[in-house]
């Protein structure tokens, strides 16, 4: 089977956020960048697929020059080859455009399978997925815990909330977004990281897939929340005021 | 606390490769998720964490920077970069380390005939042999020249008899690489587990390394097959060969340990308040101790950059790595002690890891050529004099 698993590198979560000089995304250059987490577990979804069923993992990623360090840390991992969709360094792309571009470059490897992170660290959309299989007219599921691939079809656990699950089962090829957590990251083993040394990356440029370049939603402005603090004086007597107090937070915090 | 993020003051990451700081990302994650969740409680029943062996093989650790035989290849920089992260969890799991790879894959690998590479290596590397390294005798240790175990040879085979001690892993091990006196020179002998006459017995009541084995070797009439020689492992040059090995990896895993002290020492005097509710990072005493230990941790970083890299370059000497090993312990056993008094009483409790960092490098400082013979060793390189008796 062959899987494609599409990762975005985001800035690491360890890395210091201060809002950038135009004030439209984060100062990006005393940060660290690393594979979006669900995006991790996409890719370990994956290897564990190829440990069963044999067949092939392929990464594939938009992203500027840097994003080569993220894929070539997925292809030491295991994955056998890689796409990578090199945009340029300040290339503002909305979910509509990042799906379209991986869409593009994924019709072309012709995957059973297209595993990606629910959501990105960053923007958390959650749109990329899904995006990209409707752009593939593929079905597609989110949230997935568990995959059980059975030939033409895929059976899939999907998280729902409360505690809920659903199984869905979809022919493929098909979508799958990834949630985090399922399974235990795999490290890159000394031998996999050598290895890695002599897989193949395929370098595509964004323009090179006839997606436009004119994103459909821009961020405007990026601020810090702004601190609010409030504080009321509940008066009366201790009998009044503990009704007032119960009456408060039933309907104005809705905490009770 | 947070996980560990390493320590770089002087963008000392920037003299790594994506390659080199991948391995140590391997590295750093296995001990974050591995290691330090359980090495307090090894360290108090005086135990080595053996679930983590099989791991550490299929991670690649063992003989990381051997070329072959189901070694992972690495550099000697990528390989002193794990012995960094590994000493950051604990000393004795880089003692097991640094035995298995660079005092028993290596000599089998340098002075080891084709059969007993092909037989030994891929096992060790793997982890399903486990080996250890029988040098030190009860009477000679900074000396082993004097050693008085012998190998005599008798009809083909070499029978050996005396006693080893100080011996990593010793009892855990399938498989031990001996050095013994035998007509008239010093040679190297494979000694399997089970071999008549060969038997250990673990050292109790150590306050250093009780997260590692430590085992005494005894050697009665043990009669070892010719083939079981090493062939090349003939003089004492050849045993010390093995040494320089491990103390590279010491001079990187010393630094693992002062930094996770000095981390340790820097998030407590940020959080521990005293005299008019300010953190005691605040008194100029505290900043000066902090200062001291961070200075000294990245010159240790760039000495033992520098030594990786004239090592890959096959130019690094047995004077440089003396140099490299004596000073990188002596401060990574200061930052101990002065974390150890920045955390005030905690810092005895094993809540924290710095008076485990202290004890253990007490013995680093000791084992694998002690301070004074390093001293001597740099002594003998700037002089042409040997001022060893």
């Amino acid at each position: 089977m062959r899987i494609l698993v599409a990762v975005k590198q985001v800035i690491g979560r360890d890395a210091p956020l201060r809002v950038n000089a135009a004030r439209t995304w984060v100062e990006e250059n005393d940060a660290t960048f690393e594979i979006n987490e669900p995006d991790a577990y996409a890719l370990e979804a994956a290897l564990q697929l190829k440990e069963k069923h044999g067949g092939e993992v392929a990464v594939l990623c938009a992203g500027p020059e840097r994003a080569a360090k993220t894929i070539r840390e997925a292809l030491a991992k295991g994955a056998d080859r890689a796409v990578h969709i090199e945009l340029p360094e300040a290339a503002a792309l909305d979910a509509l455009g990042t799906a379209s571009l991986l869409a593009r470059a994924a019709e072309a490897e012709k995957p059973d399978l297209v595993l990606t992170g629910l959501q990105s660290d960053d923007l958390g959309l959650g749109q990329t997925g899904v995006v990209m299989a409707e752009r593939m007219g593929l079905p597609h599921a989110t949230i997935i815990m568990e995959i059980d691939f059975r030939g033409a079809a895929v059976r899939v656990k999907r998280e729902l909330e409360g505690g809920w699950f659903q199984y869905v089962e979809m022919p493929v090829p098909a979508v799958l977004t990834i949630q985090s957590g399922i399974a235990k990251l795999r490290y890159a083993t000394l031998m996999g990281i050598k290895k890695a040394r002599s897989k193949e990356i395929k370098t595509l440029a964004a323009a090179d897939l006839g997606i436009p370049s004119h994103p459909a939603a821009v961020i405007e402005r990026l601020y810090m929340p702004p601190r609010a603090r409030q504080a009321q004086i509940v008066e009366g007597t201790p009998q009044e005021k503990a009704a007032r107090l119960v009456d408060k937070l039933r309907t104005e915090a809705r905490v009770l | 606390m947070a996980g560990f993020r390493g320590v770089d003051y002087m963008m000392i990451d920037s003299l790594f490769s994506e390659e080199e700081l991948m391995v140590r990302q391997t590295a750093r994650a296995f001990v974050e998720d591995n290691v330090v969740p359980v090495i307090r409680g090894c360290y108090r029943d005086g135990v080595f964490p053996s679930h983590l062996i099989r791991q550490m093989g299929e991670l690649g650790f063992f003989g990381a920077n051997l070329e072959g035989y189901g070694c992972a290849g690495m550099s000697n920089v990528e390989y002193g970069l794990i012995m960094q992260e590994l000493e950051r969890g604990d000393s004795g799991v880089r003692s097991f380390v640094s035995v298995q790879g660079a005092l028993v894959m290596y000599p089998i690998l340098t002075y080891g005939s084709e059969e007993q590479k092909q037989r030994w290596l891929p096992k060790l590397a793997s982890g399903e042999a486990i080996g250890c390294f029988g040098l030190t005798e009860p009477g000679f240790g900074s000396n082993p020249g004097g050693m008085l175990t012998t190998a005599r040879s008798d009809g083909g085979d070499w029978v050996l008899n005396g006693e080893k001690t100080w011996i990593t892993n010793g009892s855990a091990a399938d498989l031990a690489v001996v050095f013994a006196r035998g007509d008239g020179r010093v040679r190297g002998f494979l000694v399997e587990k089970g071999t008549k006459g060969y038997s250990s017995s673990d050292i109790h009541g150590k306050l250093s390394m009780r997260a590692s084995v430590t085992s005494s070797l005894s050697f009665q009439d043990c009669r070892v097959p010719a083939e079981n020689a090493l062939p090349g492992a003939v003089g004492l040059k050849t045993a010390l060969s093995c040494l320089t090995q491990a103390r590279y990896g010491i001079g990187w895993g010393a630094i693992g340990a002062a930094m996770d002290c000095y981390e340790t020492a820097r998030q407590y005097a940020l959080v521990r308040k005293q005299f008019n509710d300010r953190p005691i990072a605040s008194h100029q005493l505290v900043q000066e101790k902090l200062a001291w230990m961070i200075t000294e941790i990245t010159k240790a970083q760039l000495l033992a950059v520098q030594v990786g890299r004239i090592k890959d370059g096959q130019r690094a000497e047995a004077a440089h790595i003396s140099m490299l090993k004596r000073n990188n312990v002596a401060i990574a056993l200061e930052c101990a002690r002065l974390s150890r008094d920045l955390l005030g009483a905690n810092g005895i409790m094993d809540e924290y890891p710095v008076m485990r960092h202290l004890a253990n490098l007490e013995t680093v400082k000791t084992y694998e050529g002690t301070d004074h013979i390093h001293a001597l060793i740099i002594g003998e390189r700037v002089t042409g004099i040997p001022a060893y008796c």
